[in-house]
């Protein structure tokens, strides 16, 4: 949510950049990838065995349903990677 | 190198932390791990520390207490893959070091004079149609994502389940920016009147609870929440992602009743709680029957040098997992601590369990394995077809369980649905079996070979 | 003719099918559920690739014929509803990464060329893309497939009930029905069932069960393990195994060897094996084997070094120390039968020695030499 109405009253934090898909996605340091691109607007970023859309279920690194690839490295789950500044963030809309 | 501290503690959850801190305190040198970047677990999640927040206690219970407690060392960013258990001494324990699902991260191997364990738990969520839908969250991920992200995961968000749990995430959730729509608890108010009004002298006992929750249902109140009870999500609907949910009043068994639906872009469920035994499976410890691992008063498991405390021994909140943590931290390290605990644990299941009812929601579309697509139909088909009563061999037949997750989600569904199609498995039990306990790249099982040859 | 099946595995699904298709009445009891043991525990290996001239590289010629039928005609008679056998004529390529490696691949395979397998020295790479370079030799195996051993099993059960087996899972034999020095049937934990022959076919459990019923077989358990990947865009293609392999199956020793086996499945997923100990039924998954495994497997491909790997199981093999099976009459004990031993080999040799099983027991002319696998060629039985 935005800082200014947030009533835990977050400190200043810097911000970072990741290169989702080829494109330039903001986010600040500290959060998960899954937590850039859920403030990004992206709900969803891979596709099951049979091309149904996956993205955050569970949140705590147990469903693995919001795997990314950081890096060229498959199989990251985006909820538990905190995001690296210039991490380059592949998703696979493909079924595999 | 084998490390061989006398305390290992793996979790810095509330327990993990007053393990380790008790177990200093009697003088042992302790290595606390964490597979997260900080202390707290997923009760005392909070944002991290490149954004730390001038009033993070407002989405907390216990913060002074976690603020003493994670000030201990703790290794951070450490996942444990691999418990070795042995006949003659405590389990070794390996874990990688570095970023969640990294590769080359730094091998550390644990030989623990004694081991504590505490690992946590994690969401049972029972599936719906539509539960894969993208706006259908675990409560834990809209915890989550609130309180270490600032996230909201909807604007007009419905909570459903069963227990306590939803509580605090209907609160988290409206102060991060959402609309709560409302609580919906499966159970009737007869059995949770019954099972937390028994005994009041048990209750009275765990106050630290009870004023925890009665803290949370006046803030429904102030917050305009309704709370009700009898009723659950039965279905999510809409083009993509979820548009509307389908609310159903349950019957004492949970079997779904009268309809309506409901405009809403999140819902957030949860029915249970599965305790993350993968580790204490591995080191050999007996589970009870409702795959919690078995402790004595003490915190001792089925294998000597091997304690275990919070929620893997059964769900009782933070209370109890602060004072499981501390007694098995004190044996662990040697010394005595005779304490009772509470009935929070039993009251909780007498009052929240899942019923059988739940069923009568599942088409035959639903899916029950979200990693590999496999619906409750093609259960029943396969174990109608091959007449095998073998989970084992249902899982391959299906693949149900065999996915990204290792059944972590689905398993016990699995297992439940299959156990009535069958007539009753005869290798139940076998979803809490997962020796290599997290992802780890092959070449970082290669290096361990280098040291191995280097060893020898 | 009554004929009892002791194990629901591949070898007592395919003993099963044989008999019943010859219009034997059989009854098939496993202690546990089917397919539950052995046979879910492996690749599903369908290979003539690994075998040397001689007796079980004839029932595994007999046995490919036979699985080539079933590919067919076992979909036919289940019908859709059921789950595929994933039958998958992949071919096998055996691969040496050293010179001597080399050498002796080339002379494998040319003795095994004299014995009527097809193996074609071969580019690597154009095969395998992602193959090292660094390997000295490849020989492809055409006819090398490969089978989701689990539903082979449940498919071969089913088309035995089809012909009107029986299967009686979580039935426990306990000991012998005797009649004078002849057997009659077992005594089980859910009463007494008679028979004119009783066929063990308990996989590495075998020795546990003819003790039970009286007799010494000298069946061991070998234990394996083996790592699945997470599910990747499929960059293998073909049953990939590095020479050393053929040099650890037919190892006796004890200690740990291990060889790379590498290959996709259906599923997706990749299957990185294997090991091979003697250390009972010890079912503990080890860092060592894991590494060492995983260790072969980059030699071989070295693109799998960022891949995930999510599980590991472990499975008991039905060791023999001459790795030959161990299939006819117990001369010991008339009415006993074995078909067991068939170490890592279960899922290929299975149709052929439930055929051997039914034509030694109906009278039928045996398509393979059923001596080199009787049992009196232990010293010790």
């Amino acid at each position: 949510m935005n800082p200014a109405d947030d009533p835990v009253r977050p400190g200043p934090a810097t911000a970072i950049e990741l290169v989702v898909d080829g494109r330039a996605v903001p986010g600040l340091a500290g959060q998960t990838v899954a937590g850039v691109l859920l403030g990004a607007g992206r709900r969803t970023w891979r596709s099951s065995r049979s091309g149904r859309p996956r993205g955050v279920f569970c949140g705590i690194g147990v469903c693995h349903d919001c795997l990314v690839a950081v890096n060229g490295v498959d199989d990251v789950r985006a909820c538990q990677r905190r995001a690296a500044d210039g991490d380059v963030i592949t998703t696979t809309d493909e079924p595999r | 190198m084998i490390e061989t501290p006398d305390v290992l503690v793996v979790g810095a959850g509330p327990a993990g932390l007053a393990a380790a801190a008790a177990a200093r305190r009697a003088g042992a040198q302790v290595v606390l791990l964490d597979a997260a970047a900080d202390a707290g677990g997923q009760y005392w999640r909070h944002l991290p520390a490149e954004r730390p927040a001038a009033r993070e206690r407002i989405l907390h219970h216990g913060w002074d207490r976690f603020a003493r407690l994670r000030g201990q060392e703790l290794l951070a960013d450490a996942q444990v893959w691999l418990v070795e258990r042995h006949d003659d001494r405590p389990p070794t324990v390996h874990a990688l070091v570095g970023p969640a699902d990294g590769t080359a991260r730094e091998k550390r191997v644990f030989a623990p004079r004694a081991l504590v364990l505490a690992t946590g738990a994690y969401e049972r969520t029972l599936p719906f149609p539509g539960w894969d839908l993208p706006g259908v969250f675990t409560a834990g991920a809209a915890q989550a994502l609130a309180k270490a992200e600032r996230v909201a995961v909807g604007r007009r968000v419905v909570v459903a389940g069963a227990g306590p749990f939803l509580l605090p995430v209907a609160a988290s959730l409206v102060r991060t920016g959402a609309r709560v729509l409302g609580v919906l608890e499966a159970n009737p108010w007869p059995r949770l009147a019954r099972a937390w009004t028994a005994r009041p002298a048990e209750l009275f006992a765990s106050r630290g609870k009870a004023g925890e929750l009665a803290g949370y249902v006046r803030d429904l109140i102030r917050h305009r929440i309704p709370y009700r009870a009898a009723t659950g999500v039965v279905a999510a609907h809409g083009d993509g992602r979820v548009e509307a949910v389908t609310v159903a009043r349950l019957g004492p068994d949970w079997a779904p009743g009268t309809e309506r639906r409901i405009a809403a872009d999140a819902v957030c469920v949860s029915h249970g709680f599965v305790p993350r035994a993968e580790l204490a499976v591995a080191a050999g410890c007996r589970l009870d029957p409702d795959g919690s691992v078995h402790t004595d008063a003490e915190g001792r498991t089925s294998v000597p040098g091997v304690f275990a405390a919070g929620e893997i021994t059964g769900i009782g909140g933070a209370d109890l997992a602060l004072a499981e943590g501390s007694v098995a931290g004190t044996v662990a390290a040697g010394g005595a601590d005779r304490r009772g605990f509470t009935g929070f644990p039993a009251r909780l299941e007498a009052a929240h369990g899942i019923r059988p009812g739940w069923t009568g929601w599942l088409t035959d579309d639903t899916l029950v394995c979200r990693c590999e697509d496999v619906t409750a139909g093609d259960l029943r088909a396969a174990a109608e077809a091959t007449g095998s009563r073998g989970l084992r061999s249902l899982k391959l037949s299906t693949r149900a369980g065999l996915g990204a997750c290792q059944g972590r989600v689905c398993g016990r569904t699995v297992e439940e649905l299959l156990n009535r199609h069958t007539g009753g498995l005869l290798d139940p039990g076998r979803t809490a079996n997962r020796p290599v306990a997290a992802l780890v790249r092959l070449g970082e099982l290669a290096a361990h070979h280098e040291d191995h040859e280097e060893n020898a | 003719m009554k004929v009892l099946v002791v194990g629901a595995g591949v070898i007592g699904a395919a003993v099963a099918r044989e008999l019943a298709r010859a219009g034997v009445s059989v009854t098939v009891l496993d202690r546990a559920a089917s397919a539950g043991g052995t046979s879910a525990s492996g690749e599903g290996n369908l290979l003539v690739s690994d075998k040397g001239p001689g007796p079980e590289l004839e029932l595994a010629q007999r046995s490919l014929t036979l699985w080539a039928e079933l590919r067919e005609s076992l979909p036919a008679q289940l019908g859709p509803g059921f789950p595929a056998i994933e039958y998958e004529p992949k071919g096998g390529l055996v691969v040496a990464t050293t010179s001597s490696g080399a050498a002796g691949l080339h002379k494998f395979a040319a003795v095994q060329r004299e014995a009527g397998v097809v193996a074609t020295p071969v580019d690597g790479r154009e095969l395998e893309p992602d193959l090292t370079p660094a390997h000295t030799a490849a020989m492809f195996y055409p006819q090398d497939a490969q089978v989701q051993p689990a539903i082979a099993t449940e498919a071969l059960l089913a088309s035995a009930r089809l012909s009107g087996a029986q299967v009686r899972q979580g039935v426990e034999v306990l000991g012998p029905l005797r009649r004078g020095d002849r057997l009659t049937g077992v005594r089980t934990s859910d009463g007494d069932v008679g028979a004119d022959h009783v066929v063990v076919a308990a996989g590495p459990w075998s020795a546990q069960v003819a003790e039970r019923l009286g007799v010494a077989l000298p069946v061991r358990p070998r234990r394996g393990t083996l790592l699945v990947t997470t599910r990747m865009r499929q960059r293998i293609r073909h049953k990939v195994y590095d020479a050393d392999y053929v040099g650890a199956v037919g190892s006796d020793d004890a200690a740990l060897q291990t060889s790379s086996v590498v290959e996709s499945t259906a599923a997706g997923t990749v299957l990185i094996g294997s090991s091979r100990e003697r250390r009972g039924f010890d079912e503990r998954i080890e860092a060592r084997v894991l590494s060492a495994i995983a260790a072969k497997a980059l030699v071989l491909f070295p693109f799998l070094a960022d891949v995930a790997v999510m599980r590991a199981y472990g499975g008991f093999r039905p060791f023999v120390p001459d790795h030959l099976p161990v299939i006819g009459p117990d001369p010991r004990l008339p009415g006993l039968w074995h078909a067991t031993g068939h170490e890592g080999a279960g899922i290929v040799l299975s149709t052929a020695t439930g055929e051997l099983v039914a034509d030694l027991l109906t009278g039928r002319e045996p398509r393979v030499a059923a001596g080199p696998f009787a049992v009196d060629r232990f010293s010790s039985v």
